[in-house]
């Protein structure tokens, strides 16, 4: 394990159920996940939809729905947060640690001004005046680069593009500078230009301020260009750990492997992609790729 | 913004053709009553000149052309005609009979939403206990017919704790403490039933909000959540609200009608039901007009609300 | 370990069948009850103690006694037996008003939701009007020309729900002509009158008949209502609004005048309600009916 001043966010161990209401138990969404992020990287998790990767990153905050029960540790900067009370939760979040969805247009009120909605934050952690929030707020609008920000300080958000709106969701998560940015799919829901746009953006703010990103995605575009470590869980285990550098070039996990030869950009143009099977095995995998193989030789 | 300006000239014109309808209906009925309405209205005693005065006197004896011009024309130019059985004067009528109904049903919706809304945004927030009682009060509310609650709040306290008068009215300008005394029990009667329905709709509101993503956002950034509720959750359930009581309003005004005649007050639901039982049909139509008209306008102000509290909605990209 | 929410215990039962358990329970009493006051309705001779018109002196404002278990009124009347008959006007004017009201309302609503572009444009400006005016005004309106009685308020109930119910089909019917089967019936050659009254209406009916036991409340409140005026059931025919309204002015020294008809008002009104509620899990579960 890390030693403390570099470690900013720890699992250890964390395994999440939820209560079904059938009589039956369901399998864990995450099982014994144990994971370390160093000061100022960006660490990018990778997995399919239901791998846990979500149920993860919500533990930190403590936004699962009631029906979940978290065990092992989830530490930032060394204070075990799942202990926490909701007094305690809530100013660390938005303040030590930000969070980040993925449809920035349904994580907008639509009935408040965009730039209340950032001043809003600020003023919920620090005690200053409206008028110092709403012009802290502009400096963070024009920061994350939307033009003239006084200007658009008082528009709904359905005023504003998807990829603007998804900047004022990223102004309103750093407003208060925290050290720990937990962005969940920050880009999906954009068209490419602008998602390689946002995560620039992302890229930069962390350089900046020196924030800690850990970054949700099934996209291993997204990770392959910012991120600086990768996880890759599947089923709600972490199953293998390493510099992006080092997941592109050798793969050391069988899933990993075939989750590669599945990405559009790693396939030859004009030949089908491999399918990752839903219920993977060892077996079907070798089957996959087998076939990945075969239709890359033709 | 032109677009907000827009929407209320759009509304304004949507409201032309319902007034149109409704004068028409108005129009109609005293032309509509089987037989010869004249006769009826003056009984079998009257002479037949007696009878063509009265007929000449309503102009029921031109073409329904001229009569409806003369009608819209008498209401623009404030000339309502007279009451056939008093023979005063119905705008004179009307300006003393609809401040009642106002007072009556204004104090109604208000208290009405000051019970409806906390105890609906407590119901959706609240725990297991909460949620049934306030169940509870929406199925008493709803299930309980307005006249006979006020026989029970009259029986309660009127009747066994004698701290409030039965029935009666004074005017607010003669006696105000008076006239809230005989305001009381007949305001009671009318909001209890219609904070139960706004209860209902502010409890389903708010609840469908909490569920939506941008509330996720909103804890992640650590807001109270007595703020999240009170600025954000109540803040988008607003239109859903407003609109209900638009609508209710309409209910709120028949209820108003029973009410009156329960409690004796003189508004102007009692001036229309005993015109009808009189057969005095000029003062039904102008009763009838008055508070149809009342309820157009507040739906139009309802709805105009709606657009100020939704920028979508006057944007006319509503979802 | 530390749990994020305290775990509750033995939750394990299921959501759903309970829900559907109280929904079937709602449904059978909502039935059963209703079904007593109706039949106490139709059987009033021979169930009222008392001729419920019979004037007797000596017995004016009689409190509740075992003679007359619900006291006498005004006029010495037995308060049990008026409140019988009573019953038996009301449930006879509501529940043929929103039978009315559904029969016009059903083909309406039909065509409308089937055929759709101008028949359905038609059928909804026109039906729209009749909203212009709030229910109970509307009501008045009706009485005001036909003059007041039980017959016209009928009528006037059956009215003011017309394009409630109308809209209710038509959706319900909008949403079943959409499904495959309909268009394989029109292509098999059924004509559409065929396809209407064999495929449409009989599974577009059932949000129309929830509506029509949530509107059958309203209409026991509207008739009693219009009664409690003077201008639905007019007197010496016993009315559950009528009885009220005569009570008014004995309020305080015999309550018992108010108190039962009330009760038999708020006691029906439930059944409607229950019912229809019971019928809404159960028929209508996509919420069609409002």
């Amino acid at each position: 394990m890390t030693t403390a001043s570099d470690s900013v966010l720890d699992f250890t161990d964390v395994s999440v159920a939820f209560r079904s209401d059938g009589p039956t138990a369901s399998a864990p969404a995450v099982d014994g996940v144990s994971l370390s992020l160093r000061r100022g990287e960006i660490f990018g998790i990778v997995g399919e939809s239901g791998s846990g990767k979500s149920t993860l990153a919500n533990t930190v905050l403590g936004l699962l729905p009631s029906s979940a029960t978290v065990r092992g540790h989830v530490r930032v900067n060394d204070r075990d947060v799942l202990g926490l009370s909701e007094s305690d939760l809530r100013a660390l979040r938005g303040d030590e640690v930000a969070m980040i969805f993925q449809d920035a247009s349904a994580s907008l009120d639509p009935t408040w001004p965009v730039g209340d909605q950032i001043a809003e934050t600020i003023r919920a952690h620090r005690a200053i005046g409206r008028r110092a929030a709403r012009e802290q707020a502009i400096a963070l609008m024009t920061e994350v680069g939307i033009p003239d920000a006084a200007s658009r300080y008082g528009d709904a958000p359905h005023r504003l593009s998807g990829g603007m709106r998804q900047r004022i969701v990223i102004a309103a998560a750093l407003a208060n500078n925290p050290q720990l940015l937990i962005a969940d799919e920050p880009a999906t829901a954009l068209d490419v230009t602008i998602q390689a746009q946002i995560l620039q953006l992302i890229d930069r703010l962390r350089r900046d301020h020196g924030t800690t990103v850990l970054l949700i995605t099934h996209d291993l575009g997204v990770v392959a260009q910012v991120c600086d470590r990768v996880g890759v869980m599947y089923a709600g285990r972490l199953l293998e750990v390493g510099t992006a550098h080092e997941l592109f070039a050798r793969p050391t996990h069988p899933y990993t492997r075939a989750l590669l030869a599945a990405s559009p950009n790693r396939v030859a143009r004009g030949t089908r992609l491999p399918v990752v099977p839903a219920q993977w095995s060892v077996e079907s995998l070798h089957e996959s790729e087998a076939v990945a193989e075969a239709e890359a030789a033709q | 913004m032109t677009s907000r300006l827009g929407f209320v000239l759009r509304r304004l014109a949507l409201t032309v053709p319902v007034l149109f309808v409704m004068s028409i209906i108005v129009f109609l009925i005293i032309r509509l009553v089987p037989g010869d309405p004249v006769r009826t209205m003056l009984g079998f005693r009257a002479t037949d000149e007696n009878v063509e005065q009265v007929r000449h006197q309503l102009g029921l004896d031109q073409s329904w052309l001229l009569q409806y011009g003369d009608f819209i024309g008498g209401i623009f130019r404030g000339d309502l005609g007279t009451d056939i059985v008093s023979h005063a004067s119905l705008s004179d009528l009307l300006a003393q009979r609809l401040p009642v109904t106002f007072e009556l049903a204004g104090l109604a919706m208000l208290l009405a939403v000051l019970i409806g809304v906390p105890l609906g945004v407590r119901a959706a927030t609240g725990g297991k206990w909460v949620k049934r009682l306030t169940e509870g009060f929406v199925v008493f509310g709803i299930s309980i017919p307005d006249f006979w609650l006020g026989i029970l709040l009259v029986l309660v306290f009127a009747g066994t704790l004698v701290i409030l008068p039965p029935s009666g009215y004074v005017p607010f300008a003669d006696d105000p403490a008076g006239n809230i005394r005989y305001m009381i029990l007949p305001v009671l009667t009318l909001a209890i039933g219609e904070a139960a329905y706004i209860l209902r709709t502010t409890r389903a509101a708010v609840t469908s909000v909490l569920d939506r993503p941008f509330v996720t956002f909103l804890r992640a950034k650590g807001i109270r959540t007595r703020r999240i509720v009170a600025g954000h959750a109540l803040r988008n359930a607003a239109p859903a609200i407003v609109t209900v009581i638009g609508i209710q309003v309409g209910v709120l005004l028949g209820g108003a009608i029973i009410v009156e005649q329960l409690f004796a007050l003189p508004g102007v639901g009692r001036l229309v039901v005993t015109a009808i039982t009189q057969r005095n049909y000029p003062t039904v139509q102008i009763g009838v007009l008055a508070i149809a008209t009342t309820f157009i306008m507040v739906s139009l102000v309802t709805d105009l609300i709606v657009g100020w509290l939704d920028p979508r909605v006057a944007d006319g990209a509503a979802t | 370990m530390t749990a994020q929410a305290p775990l509750v215990a033995a939750t394990a039962v299921s959501h759903r069948p309970a829900k559907r358990r109280t929904s079937t329970r709602l449904l059978i009493s909502g039935a059963i009850v209703l079904g007593v006051l109706v039949l106490i309705a139709i059987a009033a001779p021979l169930i009222a103690p008392h001729d419920p018109e019979s004037v007797v002196v000596d017995e004016v404002l009689g409190a509740p006694s075992l003679a007359h278990p619900f006291g006498s009124d005004a006029l010495g009347r037995d308060v049990l037996s008026r409140v019988i008959y009573g019953l038996r006007t009301s449930l006879a004017v509501s529940i043929s008003a929103v039978l009315a009201s559904m029969i016009i309302a059903v083909p309406l609503g039909l065509l409308a939701g089937y055929f759709g572009r101008w028949v359905d444009t038609a059928i909804s400006r026109v039906l729209d009007m009749i909203l212009v005016l709030p229910a109970m005004l509307l009501a008045i309106t009706f009485i005001a020309i036909l003059g007041p009685g039980s017959v016209v308020a009928a009528i006037a109930i059956a009215v003011i729900y017309l394009p409630i119910l109308a809209r209710v089909m038509r959706t319900s019917a909008l949403i079943v002509t959409r499904n495959d089967y309909v268009a394989g019936a029109r292509a098999r050659g059924s004509s559409h009158f065929r396809v209407l009254i064999g495929h449409i209406a009989p599974n577009a009916l059932g949000p129309v008949i929830v509506q029509a036991s949530v509107l059958a409340a309203f209409a026991l409140q509207l008739e009693a209502g219009l009664s409690f005026l003077g201008l639905g059931t007019q007197p010496p025919t016993p009315s559950l609004g009528g009885m009220l309204s005569d009570g008014r002015d004995v309020l305080l020294q015999a309550p018992w005048v108010e108190i039962f008809p009330g009760l038999a008002i708020v006691v029906a009104v439930l059944c409607f309600t229950l019912l229809g509620e019971g019928l809404r899990r159960s028929f209508d579960p996509e919420g069609v009916a409002e």
